[in-house]
């Protein structure tokens, strides 16, 4: 297997790209600085890798790996001293293209008067530096969710036309991940401005990188780089080749659109309620869960109005709040709903599938509920079902 | 830069009261206006500081021109709405999601069946029949509520009862009332439903719908011929919050109004 030549044939550069050195690193975050960017990408911090602002490539985390199983998150030291070989961390960039929580609005009663006041807020343009393919796939996702509709959030799209994309493929997935079976790695997708692929080998660290947009390419012509050779080429080709070898999950064979559609009566949903804390971990790691509630709120004079808007989950109990009580009151029900629209109903109403194979909500989860696990379940349920046995 | 479109402050124009817990606004712009409302539609209304709910409108034009909507005060924002005279001011936004299909029933009878302040969103659809009667073939208004206290309209009610075949029905009967005593879907039985021509527009609890919409296919009626008004949890209105999910659809968005094939399957599953 290697990975999609497409990709790389699609970028207006040279197919063979350009290849960057660990200074050359420095010189791109100096170089998106000088441009007028924040630049954003993974760094330790808290025992965890982060994404936070970067203010040097220094601060990349160069030599840290992670391992990672069901409800469990460590940092491991890696004696080769690479970069970006290490998978998904707790955060994703829906953090900064639709922030957790924002002012929408402010409202003034002015004697008899109430007038609203629009919030102007003036955006920074991030550069995100280090975007895993999967993460890519999930930003896409949230494009559509998010202003692919007959109406468009604002906020998303401001913050989201000003972001620069920089994308790094995985060699290095880990425990949890199952992007290959969702088909959204570990190759980066079109659409990012720069490609990276790092290799590290007895030729040296190094860091193969293309251009896929016309800012990608004029922030290439402006690093120090040197043509790619063919031997690191077919190096970063190998790697990304042997990661799609390397996942640590899988989703069961099949449409899962249908398995979650014909599978709302299943005991399994029993099960994992047994399980389940209702704790909303898995949406708020997820990097494409989207929903938000809002919250209005006075100060003390009571003539000064906020509208906020602030993450919300499917496993809150007011999730479905209604006069007469919550839809959704059960834990069963509650979880149900996020796997089936993050598998199945997605496709309904946003054209694809919800889920990324980040591995994410896998790893956070603090009783270790597997999405993966859970999918093969239903799947043995229905199969078991049609051949007449017994669960 | 980018802003979220803020509500327009709409003041009340007149208040009417309705039932015990309800009452009717007619809305009139402050300033600039929304545009115009299909039946069926509704629009996020804010209570000043205390939050903002969906509310189909119940009228179109009100004797002052503006928008009248009809609030249950149920929960804290609802209260608050419930609670507003005239020249108070809220926020308005819409108009949201789909209305009622009449261009489906032109030609054709129209039977419209509400339970409680399920006849809200329906009013709008008795005005668009009654003000084109060679459109349509023959209206039906078939309302259930619990007590005869709980009928919304009543005024409205009686006026209709000359030109159409309205049919009122409640659950616990007090004194003074003569007339039926049952769930709505035993009003049928006195309305000659012609099955092959015939858009029934179905509104209330949901329990109530589903069992409407039964009691209509087992009488002939196709499901695609019965359209319901759904009610789930919006805090948006624009299809990116994830409350009103029911299945694959998002209410705020495909709905309120949908068709009953698109939606039989999904609400015999519990808690969906």
């Amino acid at each position: 297997m290697s990975a999609s030549p497409d990709l790389y044939n699609s970028s207006p550069s040279a197919s063979s790209g350009l290849v960057l050195d660990k200074d050359g690193m420095v010189a791109l975050v100096e170089v998106l600085a000088g441009r007028g960017f924040t630049v954003v990408g993974p760094t330790v911090r808290d025992g965890a890798i982060v994404l936070a602002e970067l203010k040097s490539a220094d601060e990349l985390p160069y030599g840290w790996g992670v391992e990672l199983e069901a409800g469990r998150y460590r940092l491991r030291e890696r004696a080769d001293g690479a970069a970006f070989a290490n998978a998904a961390g707790p955060q994703s960039w829906k953090q900064f293209l639709h922030p957790a929580k924002v002012r929408q609005w402010r409202a003034d009663r002015v004697g008899e008067e109430t007038v609203f006041i629009a919030e102007e807020t003036s955006t920074p343009r991030y550069a995100f530096l280090g975007v895993r393919p999967c993460d890519a796939r999930a930003i896409a996702i949230q494009d559509r969710v998010l202003t692919g509709g007959p109406h468009l959030d604002p906020e998303y799209r401001g913050r989201r036309a000003g972001a620069l994309l920089i994308a790094v493929e995985c060699t290095e997935p880990g425990g949890t991940c199952f992007c290959v079976s969702m088909g959204t790695g570990p190759t980066a997708p079109p659409g990012c401005d720069l490609v990276i692929t790092e290799v590290v080998d007895d030729d040296g660290h190094r860091f193969w990188i293309r251009g896929g947009s016309q800012e990608g390419d004029e922030i290439l012509a402006e690093l120090p780089v040197r043509p790619a050779d063919p031997a690191t080429c077919a190096a970063a080709r190998a790697g990304v080749a042997a990661a799609e070898d390397r996942m640590g999950r899988t989703m069961p064979e099949g449409d899962l659109r249908e398995l979650m559609a014909g599978t709302l009566d299943a005991p399994r949903w029993d099960d994992v309620a047994g399980r389940c804390l209702t704790c909303g971990n898995c949406t708020m790691v997820c990097p494409t869960c989207f929903c938000t509630t809002t919250e209005d709120v006075t100060d003390l004079t009571g003539d000064h109005a906020e509208r906020w808007r602030l993450w919300d989950s499917c496993f809150d109990l007011d999730f479905s709040q209604l006069h007469g009580g919550p839809v959704r009151t059960s834990p069963r029900s509650r979880y149900r709903q996020w796997m089936t629209h993050k598998l199945g109903t997605w496709y309904d109403q946003f054209g694809s599938s919800g889920c990324v194979g980040c591995g994410r909500c896998i790893v956070w989860c603090p009783v270790g509920i597997d999405i993966t696990e859970e999918a093969a379940a239903l799947h043995d349920w229905t199969r078991s079902e049609a051949s007449g046995e017994a669960p | 830069m980018s802003t979220v479109t803020p509500p327009l402050p709409y003041r009340v124009a007149e208040t009417r009261t309705e039932t015990a817990d309800t009452r009717s606004l007619e809305l009139v712009p402050a300033g600039r206006e929304l545009p115009p409302f299909a039946p069926g539609q509704y629009a996020m209304i804010y209570a000043f500081g205390v939050g903002e709910v969906p509310i189909s409108v119940s009228a179109l034009h009100g004797p002052y021109g503006g928008l009248v909507h009809t609030v249950r005060a149920v929960g804290a924002v609802s209260t608050a709405l419930h609670d507003l005279r005239p020249g108070d001011t809220v926020g308005l936004r819409g108009p949201f999601g789909t209305g009622w299909d009449l261009d489906a029933a032109v030609g054709q009878d129209v039977l419209v069946i509400a339970g409680g302040i399920g006849l809200a969103p329906l009013r709008p659809v008795v005005h668009a029949v009654l003000d084109r009667p060679d459109a349509y073939g023959r209206l039906g208004i078939l309302v259930g509520t619990r007590t005869p206290g709980d009928l919304i309209y009543q005024e409205d009610v009686e006026r209709w009862r000359g030109r159409a075949e309205v049919g009122v029905t409640v659950d616990r009967p007090g004194p003074g009332w003569q007339g039926p005593v049952g769930v709505v879907t035993t009003l049928l039985d006195a309305f000659a439903l012609r099955s092959d021509r015939t858009h029934a527009l179905v509104c209330g609890p949901e329990v109530m719908m589903r069992h409407t919409a039964r009691a209509l296919m087992g009488r002939g009626l196709a499901a695609q011929r019965v359209q319901v008004s759904l009610e789930r949890n919006m805090r948006c209105a624009t299809g990116h919050c994830g409350h009103c999910q029911l299945g694959p659809l998002l209410v705020c968005r495909d709905g309120p109004v949908v068709g009953y094939d698109r939606v039989e399957r999904l609400l015999a599953v519990r808690e969906l």
